[in-house]
């Protein structure tokens, strides 16, 4: 240590030794930093243009009043915020508090919640079986799980509803095995966007896990069994830990887009129960409300972010570099 | 297959084949997420024979879907709007997610980098609805000012803004965890930070990249909401198609023709594998 | 990887530059989703040497609010007779003057006098019907003439109906049914309508557009919907009937009208003028089942189309209602209804 402090401060003719490794790091600090600002500069950009812009576009919207045949009169007004939680009654135009609208995120929720949970249970060990084929062998399975995305989602929705109706196949053959005696009535239930939800987002789930498998030193596992571990210990302490930048972004990626799901809830769920996304459509189309769709979206949004900026604060695995 | 052997005071016990890969059930699980995958293709298929207009009731074998599918130019300028327009939007997303996730991935906190993160994710956090209505006001505003349409660009960009998320998040589970020392190796050896990405980092990364690119491939391509309401004369993606079909009357013409895409693009995938697999 | 990707690119793009065009220019339609003949687009391709572009919108909100945002490109749309009220009051239309055009004798009389485009200066007929609701008649063999079927149904048909997800139509049936008037902001009429449509609604199966589809399937016995759609479903399944409720019958018109930023004004301008022509109209009519508004295109058309039930209303059926759109109190409170009933 004696040496290095003496070596530090051994003088050279562009400064002490020390002076000059600083003045490296720095170099190499800014060189670095306008590498980084590069890099991040188009995503910044294009999505700067066109999602910020338009979004400003919306919460200039939402404090504006509806026009009578939709759009909006640029006069300002927070009467779509009040929507969301009180209603006018029919009869004497007093304000009451109305759950109408909460209740329509809750179910929202609670749908996107059991898809990602389910194409969770379901993904993680398609992803992890993928992973831990030979490396030939990878790009097949790849292959073999994004092909039916190749096919349109629409097509492939009004297929799975084919299998689940009454009369569909599945119902079907169980009736036919006598396992059954009446059909299950699943079609148009919330059950049946639950399922075609799970569906439309597994890809999302498999691939970034299986990325993040891919990569999985397999030492740590045999060291693990040598310490007389249990399998479901390895899965639990080694795998998963592992893995868990995969299984975060396959659950953001399946939760969120879930949440605002539009299509897909109007095609199997017969329309009788409104999920967010349908509400805010609705706002702008047939209830001609923009400043309430509006305001709606950016209630939804804020729900997201605050989720989203927990994890990034706390959510992300201190190894002495940290990830934004 | 490891062979563990295992020793005991000295002793040599008989060594027992043992995967320490395999888990038990999962091979089942990945099998029946490959059914229920695979399920709804089939049926598709199916009924892309089917005698009568239904897509939902068998009534019969016929081949006249096929030929009625061919013929359809609508149909198949959907299917080429669309497909143009993933594969402009799946490839400008990868490469921009992928400096992206270069630069917020594995280094020390620099300021902005939240913020940036944010950004980034952006497009996940909306509404697809909400987008939709603001983008379209969006490049409302911008043909008022240039006076002109900007045509199948306008859906282009809006899908490559809403595909860098889904590209992104795979590629920096890929990049986090990755091992620095590599690289940094590399740096020892005198690479260029160029060189350095293209031998050691981005062949290392190729399977998030890959992954990510799939997934902005499926975002695109299966996008209703957004793509409807900015689509102009003659820019009509399949989806649209499919929908509005529904309303009157979908019919197994359509399946016919997904099912000849699905051909086409085995046949694309295959292609491209082989030629990839002759450069060893 | 990348290379391929260009390659395909490359590949796409010249297929997507291969399309014939004719000399005298080009319009774009954009309308209802399969609601147009091609042989129609074919024939005025030919007559005018003009290459045709078609589009399909999902619902007159849809096409509100592409026509709103501006800049769209297309030249004519196919708006319903509402919807056409709304872009006319809002200035989005062209004066195309129909009424000054070659083909105009044809249209027949009760059709020039809209509410929404008096003496037709900007509209020209394109097809018109009715919404009521069909059903299927082996499911439920008793009198379906009345609005009863939707909102106080009979045993067997109880949780399988279907009806539309338009605000206006669901809550203007059910005050027909009650005997009260339209576009109602009464409080006492519109708290006795939600508390019919909430007592109704368990019966219900589903609120959707897909009317033929599940008909023929049997997952739903009735379907509110349009008559068209009812005429194509009977043609797949004979046992379905469509009904004309005592109560009322709501209708409808669709119109071609020109939008003022199209950017080929005279095409679409020929293209009004076509609509007008019996023979046209016939083509029209032919591929959707829907009657047209122009005289003597009866003689184009197959001698079953004028008589079929669902275009031919029965003599004892209610002359159909076109209602102009309420006002904005009154669709606050739709709204209001609506969304308690869907949440």
């Amino acid at each position: 240590m004696a040496e290095a402090v003496i070596a530090g401060s051994v003088p050279t003719p562009r400064g002490t030794v020390e002076q000059r490794v600083s003045a490296a790091q720095a170099a190499a600090e800014r060189v670095s930093r306008r590498t980084r600002w590069a890099l991040i500069a188009p995503a910044l950009i294009v999505i700067g243009i066109l999602g910020i812009a338009p979004l400003i576009i919306i919460l200039i919207y939402s404090f504006l009043k509806p026009g009578a045949y939709g759009g909006v009169i640029p006069e300002f007004s927070t009467n779509a915020y009040v929507q969301f939680l009180f209603e006018k009654d029919l009869f004497d135009e007093s304000y009451h508090f109305t759950t109408a609208h909460f209740q329509i995120y809750a179910r929202s929720l609670g749908l996107a919640a059991f898809t990602t949970i389910g194409s969770l249970i379901l993904g993680f060990p398609t992803a992890y079986f993928m992973a831990t084929r030979p490396a030939h062998q990878r790009n097949f399975w790849l292959f073999l799980i994004t092909l039916p995305f190749w096919s349109n989602l629409l097509i492939r929705t009004f297929a799975m509803f084919v299998l689940m109706r009454e009369e569909g196949i599945v119902n079907n053959s169980l009736l036919y095995l006598s396992i059954l005696e009446e059909p299950i009535r699943i079609m148009y239930t919330d059950t049946a966007i639950g399922i075609a939800l799970l569906y439309s987002f597994l890809p999302f789930m498999v691939l970034p896990i299986y990325a993040s498998l891919e990569k999985l030193d397999f030492r740590y596992v045999e060291a693990a069994y040598d310490l007389y571990a249990t399998r479901w210990h390895v899965l639990w302490r080694i795998i998963v830990p592992l893995s868990k930048p995969g299984i975060v972004a396959g659950c953001l990626l399946v939760f969120i887009p879930a949440l605002g799901a539009y299509v897909t809830p109007l095609l199997v769920g017969g329309g009788k129960s409104l999920m967010i996304g349908n509400l805010i459509a609705l706002q702008f189309a047939g209830s001609r409300n923009w400043p309430f769709g509006s305001a709606a979206s950016l209630i939804l949004m804020a729900l997201v972010m605050i989720a989203l900026y927990v994890y990034v604060r706390y959510g992300t695995r201190k190894s002495g570099f940290a990830h934004g | 297959m490891a062979e563990l052997a295992v020793h005991s005071g000295g002793r040599r016990i008989a060594a027992r084949k043992f995967d320490l890969r395999r888990l038990h059930g999962f091979g089942t699980i990945a099998g029946a997420c490959l059914v229920i995958l695979y399920a709804p293709i089939l049926i598709l298929f199916a009924f892309s024979f089917n005698s009568s207009r239904s897509v939902n009731v068998w009534t019969g074998f016929s081949t006249e879907w096929y030929p009625k599918a061919l013929l359809n130019d609508k149909i198949w300028g959907a299917a080429l709007n669309s497909m143009q327009i993933a594969i402009f939007a799946t490839i400008c997303s990868t490469i921009i997610a992928t400096a992206a996730a270069l630069a917020t991935t594995r280094t020390k906190p620099w300021r902005g980098m939240i913020a940036s993160y944010m950004t980034i994710n952006l497009p996940l956090m909306v509404p697809e609805i909400v987008t939709a209505i603001a983008t379209l006001s969006f490049f409302g505003i911008i043909a008022g000012i240039l006076g002109t349409r900007l045509g199948i660009i306008q859906i282009m960009l809006a899908h490559t803004a809403f595909c860098i998320p889904f590209a992104y998040m795979p590629i920096r589970a890929r990049l986090e965890d990755m091992d620095l020392t590599l690289e940094q190796a590399a740096a020892d050896l005198y690479a260029t930070p160029w060189q350095t990405f293209r031998r050691v980092t981005l062949p290392l990364l190729m399977p998030g990249v890959i992954a990510g690119a799939t997934l902005a491939f499926v975002a695109s391509f299966d996008d209703f909401t957004i793509t409807s309401m900015l689509v102009g004369p003659g820019e009509t993606t399949l989806p649209i198609y499919v929908w509005t079909s529904i309303r009157r009357g979908i019919s197994p013409e359509i399946n016919a023709m997904s099912t000849i895409l699905l051909v086409i693009s085995i046949l694309l995938v295959s292609l491209s594998f082989l030629i990839g697999r002759k450069k060893y | 990887m990348l290379r391929h990707a260009l390659c395909m690119t490359a590949a796409a793009a010249l297929l997507f530059a291969s399309s014939a065009a004719y000399a005298d220019g080009e319009l774009h339609l954009y309308n209802w989703g399969d609601y147009t003949n091609p042989k129609l687009i074919e024939k005025f391709e030919q007559q005018y040497n003009v290459t045709v572009t078609l589009d399909d919108f999902d619902s007159n909100d849809t096409l509100l609010a592409k026509v709103r945002a501006g800049n769209t490109g297309y030249d004519v749309v196919f708006p319903s007779d509402y919807a056409v009220k709304i872009l006319l009051d809002e200035g989005f239309l062209a004066k195309t003057e129909p009424n000054k055009m070659e083909n105009f004798k044809n249209v027949d009389p009760p059709w020039v006098d809209v509410y929404w485009d008096p003496g037709r200066n900007y509209s020209v007929p394109w097809q018109w019907g009715t919404t009521n609701f069909a059903v299927d008649t082996a499911v439920y063999s008793g009198d379906i003439d009345t609005l009863a079927i939707l909102f106080d149904p009979p045993p067997e048909l109880d949780g399988k109906i279907n009806m539309q997800p338009e605000i206006v139509e669901v809550i203007h049936a059910g005050l027909r049914y009650l005997g009260k008037p339209l576009c109602n902001s009464n409080p006492e009429d519109l708290k006795a309508v939600n508390d019919l449509l909430v007592g109704a609604k368990p019966h219900w199966r589903t609120i959707e557009y897909a009317m033929i589809e599940t008909l023929v399937a049997g997952d739903v016995a009735a379907s509110h919907g349009w008559n068209g759609a009812a005429m194509r479903a009977r043609l797949q399944k004979p046992t379905i009937k469509y009904a004309y409720p005592k109560e009322g019958v709501a209708g409808w018109m669709d119109n071609a009208v020109v939008l003022a930023d199209a950017p080929n004004m005279e095409n679409a301008k020929l293209w009004q003028n076509f609509l007008m022509d019996p023979e046209n109209a016939a083509l029209i009519s032919d591929f959707a089942k829907y009657a047209n508004g122009i005289m003597g295109s009866e003689k184009f058309l197959p001698q079953e189309f004028a008589t079929a039930p669902e275009i031919m209303m029965p003599a004892n059926a209610p002359a159909p209602t076109f209602q102009p759109p309420c006002p904005q109190e009154v669709t606050e409170k739709y709204n209001q209804i609506w969304t308690n009933l869907l949440k």
